[in-house]
């Protein structure tokens, strides 16, 4: 028997893992979430801010972090438009321009389309830009040395929400979601602390323990991963019921398969040192 | 001299940045750098193209071992780069101007292949981690010493405090306890045990940062530069 675990084929763990996985997003049955102080913190400020603040919304991700990051940038994006919050949105990194495109359309020009949100007066797509860090550096003085025009090609000083903006200090807020270079810690170091500009951030889950130094004080809270998207969900759902609805909690629906995917990969370390240990002994009685 | 100008390039665009950070005067001498480096951000997806290009086609050329592979990557890259330039399959938003839409246009050819192609791929390549880290995780994260063990251990609370079930499995813990609880160890674990170790790590590498930045500012470092045969 110890042989046979000792030598288990890996399909064995694959298998179980793709069941692991699919059983519950077929089952459709999630957890209930309760919102954290780093996830609170973010949500009570941006519930707070005087309805039609500036909004920066950077969002440095590509496709291979979307699954974990797509959550939270939705509830962020849903919650800046319930307050009617002015939106600035960018991206650092080349693949996440079609990303930005994507909540613009689904949220902002569809879910809500019965507020009207036009461009260039309620939201501004500044677009990508390639020069990582630098970007940040002189947005935090000058805005247009980085940004001349909008992802369109408008001219900032055409467009009346930006006609009056000059720079990062201009913002009220900074949300990044990032999944690594250029990301949250260039956010921190060259827009937060130097300008004192607050900053909300939400990252991968193998960048946020990374983040948590500059908590409280470079940035108001974090999201982390899908767990942090999954909170926010949460306290969004509790302060407007509207939200209470599976439509709306793609990060609770997607708590579950982690769920489930977490008690494997422990199981599988027990059986593991299980395995280990009881080598040992025998080693050791011979 | 081969050298000589390129650190001095580097040279007076560092001491530019720097100064800039103290001496408001100097902030649009920044800009301008900026913007100098934005232009050469920009030529460098040029020239990875370039070398993206040459490297596999003296692959095939050669026929090395995985040339096929090689074969696809051009051209999945020609496709890309054609379609994009191209704009096939975008609508333009002016008449007169028959390539004025935007490249990403919904139902353009760039779109399509974002959308049913590069995302889906990078989704599935992400999402088979969870298969290999299953695989790893029994075969190798052993207690075999006290460190290992702290790490297993610390994994086991990080591993269940991300779900429900850490909740579930301490909510009978009193209020007054919360550090009793796994959301509670974690937030001990992250707040203090890891910010401790990455503030420490996060000086190291400011402090190794700022040495060698200013051996490349003082010249004392070009290898940045590359060597004489290269």
């Amino acid at each position: 028997m110890l042989n046979l675990l000792k030598n288990l084929d890996r399909r064995w763990i694959f298998l179980a893992m793709l069941l692991a996985v699919s059983g519950p997003i077929l089952a459709q049955r999630p957890f209930p979430e309760k919102p954290t102080k780093l996830v609170q913190d973010v949500f009570d400020y941006v519930e707070n801010l005087d309805e039609g603040s500036n909004v920066l919304l950077a969002l440095d991700y590509a496709p291979s972090s979307d699954g974990e990051l797509a959550p939270m940038a939705t509830a962020l994006i849903r919650h800046c438009c319930l307050k009617r919050h002015k939106m600035f949105f960018m991206t650092l990194w080349p693949d996440g321009l079609p990303l930005l495109g994507r909540n613009i359309e689904n949220i902002l020009q569809t879910e809500f389309a019965s507020l009207n949100l036009k461009e260039g007066v309620d939201y501004v797509n500044f677009g990508y830009n390639p020069a990582r860090e630098v970007v940040i550096i002189v947005m935090g003085t000058n805005l247009r040395k980085m940004y001349p025009r909008d992802v369109n090609g408008t001219d900032l000083d055409e467009i009346p929400l930006t006609a009056n903006i000059s720079s990062l200090q201009d913002m009220k807020l900074i949300i990044n979601i990032s999944a690594g270079y250029p990301g949250m810690k260039e956010w921190v170091q060259y827009a937060a602390s130097p300008h004192n500009i607050k900053l909300a951030v939400g990252s991968t889950a193998v960048q946020a323990p990374q983040a948590y130094p500059y908590y409280p004080n470079q940035m108001l809270g974090l999201l982390a991963a899908i767990k942090g998207g999954a909170e926010y969900e949460a306290a969004l759902a509790a302060k407007y019921p509207q939200y209470d609805d599976p439509k709306f909690k793609e990060g609770i629906r997607r708590m579950a398969p982690q769920f489930w995917a977490h008690l494997l990969i422990i199981g599988l370390i027990v059986l593991g040192n299980g395995i280990y240990f009881a080598e040992r002994l025998q080693r050791g009685r011979r | 001299m081969k050298s000589t100008i390129p650190w001095l390039i580097a040279a007076v665009t560092g001491c530019v940045m720097i100064g800039a950070y103290f001496i408001p005067y100097t902030q649009s001498w920044r800009d301008e750098a900026a913007i100098w480096f934005e232009i050469l951000a920009a030529i460098a997806f040029v020239l990875g193209g370039v070398n993206l290009f040459t490297q596999h086609l003296q692959k095939i050329a050669a026929r090395r071992a995985g040339w096929g592979y090689s074969a696809i990557t051009l051209i999945t890259f020609v496709t890309t780069l054609a379609v994009g330039v191209l704009k096939i399959g975008v609508q333009s938003e002016n008449p007169n101007l028959p390539w004025s839409g935007h490249y990403q246009f919904e139902g353009g050819a760039m779109w399509w292949l974002f959308e049913y192609a590069y995302n889906p791929l990078q989704a599935t390549v992400f999402a088979m981690l969870a298969f290999y880290v299953a695989s790893a995780a029994f075969r190798a994260f052993r207690a075999k010493n006290t460190e290992a063990t702290l790490l297993l251990v610390t994994a086991f609370i990080i591993l269940l405090s991300q779900t429900y079930a850490g909740t579930w499995l301490t909510a009978w813990v009193p209020d007054d306890y919360p550090a009793a609880t796994f959301p509670g160890m974690k937030a001990i674990i992250l707040g203090v045990f890891n910010t401790a170790g990455q503030r420490a790590i996060m000086i190291g590498i400011a402090l190794g940062v700022a040495a060698t930045s200013l051996k490349v500012l003082l010249g004392v470092d070009r290898s940045y530069l590359g060597s004489d045969g290269d």
